[in-house]
């Protein structure tokens, strides 16, 4: 799946959203998420996405990965038009291009350590023998040498993190999406966790998106969307200014 | 993605198993009850089977084999004069009591068949000597006879021993294999001569069935219809007589119902147990499965997932209950003590209602799964 070259970005973007809005629900009950959010990533850095507690940054993020469709506005990710792609392209888009990392890890507990990590290729109609040679290196680049026949449920938090971020880069996705990666971790953990995702952003051909309310990781983003009622507010561009504008958490 | 489908169903062993075990049962009941319904009704025809005619003719009020209405004896010759049969024999049927040597009886089931050319006699002598029951007083007795005077008698009988019926000396010369009778007792073999004079009361009439064949190149079923038109008896074809036999049972007798009503108990055990069962099991599941479908996996091949995962359950269930139906009807048919018969019919309809039961249940599941969110594993 390629994308078109009439939606090519500037070179340095992994994606841009104009006027994103989504809402949930209808009538009286109906509850708007996003009001027009304007964002942009840029290859080879963390972006992250802070904000207090439903100002929509999960949903921003879900629309970012195509797993949500805006109701309006215009998403460009990685040259992929978003918001003008039916169910079955943004299915396929997510399978080559996107890889996740979930705040409850979301590992499949009754297969193996080596056949979640899998997924994502058996997804792109790799065979099992492959992938799951695949998935034994990444498991030893992420320390994990020894334990891939073990279930998910025998690993620690951090080590099933660290399983999770195997699943997410064995097919080689040029987009992550973390999902509060540290929330279920204790600091010294989550440090672990995000020295990993930062290493992982330095690939110039990668964008990693990180969506945290967790103050303790904010020092490894590279740029930092603020949001607050559905709207992005401000964008720190340097981990200067983040430290700076964070220093009292 | 099918064999990663597999992984997930074979992981969950607690699932798994109880999937398995609600298919497993529904089976067994489902395959169960048909087999014991017609084991039981070709008890109902085993007389048909132990003498073996190509024509059996009867009173134009018989519909089944168990019911005698007796002829006159110069049937037989009428019979014998219709054009395209071959020949005609009379033949005896109903039941006694034999008094054994401790004083017990036996009740029988007497078969008096034709002395000069043995038509009707059992097909398998196991001991003993056909011919011999041309000497005066003799019988032969089948294999369950055997084993139930031997058990009342406290010794293995054989060829050569004695008891009597109505007040006769029998005497066994042969031992042979005959079908289970529907009334439970053995079947004793006479002549035609010795169980209408010696071994039944007086009565004016006894001739019980006229038993014929056809011409050579001739269709039984013609000349059966012949016979009926210039007797005015009832001739059936062997096969004809058979499913009469059976019919009249099922319509005059709660026996089907019965069994009917296990079958539909097992059918709706099944479908509820393993309906619920896999719905729980997508339920437990749609998390992971929602991960897959963030992760780029689509709803068709989620579905070919469920799909694969209640397959695998519903034939390893399946084959599991037919085993277990197939070895009940084997310990069933080996003591003798109940009927089985487990015809190609009874697997190919379980199976069908083991693949529709597996498809609702996986179908309950592709409607939960299909409407769940791939963003709501963000939340």
């Amino acid at each position: 799946m390629k994308p078109d070259p009439i939606n090519a970005l500037p070179s340095h973007l992994a994606l841009r959203t104009e006027g994103v809005q989504k809402s949930y629900g209808v009538g009286q009950s109906r509850t708007v998420a996003l009001k027009g959010a304007d964002f942009e990533a840029h290859l080879g850095e963390v972006t992250m996405i802070v904000g207090p507690s439903g100002c929509g940054k999960t949903t921003l993020l879900s629309i970012i990965a195509g797993t949500l469709t805006a109701e309006q506005g215009r998403i460009n990710v990685l040259g992929f038009p978003l918001h003008e792609m039916k169910h079955p392209k943004l299915t396929r888009f997510r399978a080559n291009h996107v890889g996740f990392i979930f705040q409850q890890f979301n590992l499949i507990p009754t297969i193996s350590v080596i056949e979640n990590v899998s997924v994502p290729l058996i997804i792109n109609g790799a065979k099992t023998k492959v992938a799951e040679a695949r998935a034994a290196e990444w498991l030893a680049k992420v320390g994990l040498a020894g334990r891939e026949r073990e279930r998910p449920m025998n690993l620690s938090g951090g080590q099933q993190q660290r399983v999770a971020i195997a699943r997410a880069l064995i097919h080689n996705p040029p987009l992550i999406i973390c999902d509060e990666p540290t929330s279920a971790l204790d600091r010294v953990t989550g440090q672990q966790v995000m020295e990993v995702i930062r290493n992982v952003a330095r690939d110039p051909e990668r964008c990693v998106i990180v969506v945290s309310h967790d103050p303790r990781i904010y020092h490894y983003a590279d740029r930092m969307a603020e949001m607050d009622d559905g709207r992005i507010f401000r964008v720190l561009e340097n981990p200067a200014a983040i430290a700076a504008a964070h220093a009292n958490n | 993605m099918l064999r990663l489908a597999l992984r997930m169903l074979f992981g969950d062993r607690a699932k798994y198993a109880m999937l398995i075990s609600g298919i497993t049962f529904a089976t067994f009941l489902m395959a169960n009850s048909p087999a014991l319904l017609c084991g039981l009704m070709s008890w109902t025809y085993s007389t048909i089977r132990a003498v073996r005619a190509p024509i059996w003719v009867a009173d134009p009020k018989v519909e089944q084999v168990n019911d005698t209405k007796p002829l006159r004896d110069t049937d037989t010759n009428r019979v014998r004069t219709v054009d395209g049969v071959a020949w005609a024999v009379p033949l005896y049927q109903g039941l006694t009591q034999a008094r054994l040597l401790n004083g017990s009886f036996q009740v029988m089931t007497l078969i008096g068949i034709d002395p000069d050319t043995f038509i009707g006699a059992p097909s398998k002598i196991t001991e003993g000597n056909l011919q011999d029951l041309r000497l005066p007083n003799t019988v032969i007795i089948d294999d369950f006879g055997v084993e139930r005077l031997s058990a009342v008698l406290g010794r293995k009988i054989g060829v050569g021993d004695v008891f009597e019926i109505n007040d006769h000396e029998a005497r066994i010369v042969g031992i042979c294999s005959a079908p289970r009778s529907f009334t439970g007792g053995p079947y004793v073999f006479t002549t035609y001569d010795r169980a209408t004079t010696d071994y039944t009361p007086p009565q004016r009439r006894l001739l019980s069935f006229v038993l014929a064949a056809p011409e050579p190149g001739q269709d039984p079923a013609v000349i059966a219809r012949r016979i009926s038109a210039e007797t005015g008896l009832h001739a059936y074809t062997e096969s004809d007589f058979s499913w009469s036999t059976i019919w009249w049972f099922v319509a005059n007798t709660g026996i089907p119902i019965n069994v009917g009503m296990l079958v539909v108990i097992g059918f709706l055990v099944g479908t509820v147990v393993s309906g619920q069962t896999f719905y729980s099991f997508v339920l437990e599941n749609t998390r992971n499965l929602g991960a897959l479908k963030a992760m780029g996996t689509s709803n068709l091949r989620i579905c070919g997932m469920l799909l694969i995962q209640s397959m695998t359950v519903g034939f390893i269930g399946f084959g599991l209950g037919m085993g277990l139906a197939a070895l009940n009807g084997y310990i069933a048919i080996k003591t003798g003590k109940l009927p089985s018969l487990m015809v190609w019919q009874i697997p190919a309809g379980v199976l069908a209602a083991v693949l529709f039961i597996c498809s609702l249940a996986a179908f309950l599941g592709i409607l939960r799964i299909a409407r769940v969110d791939p963003a709501s594993v963000f939340r």
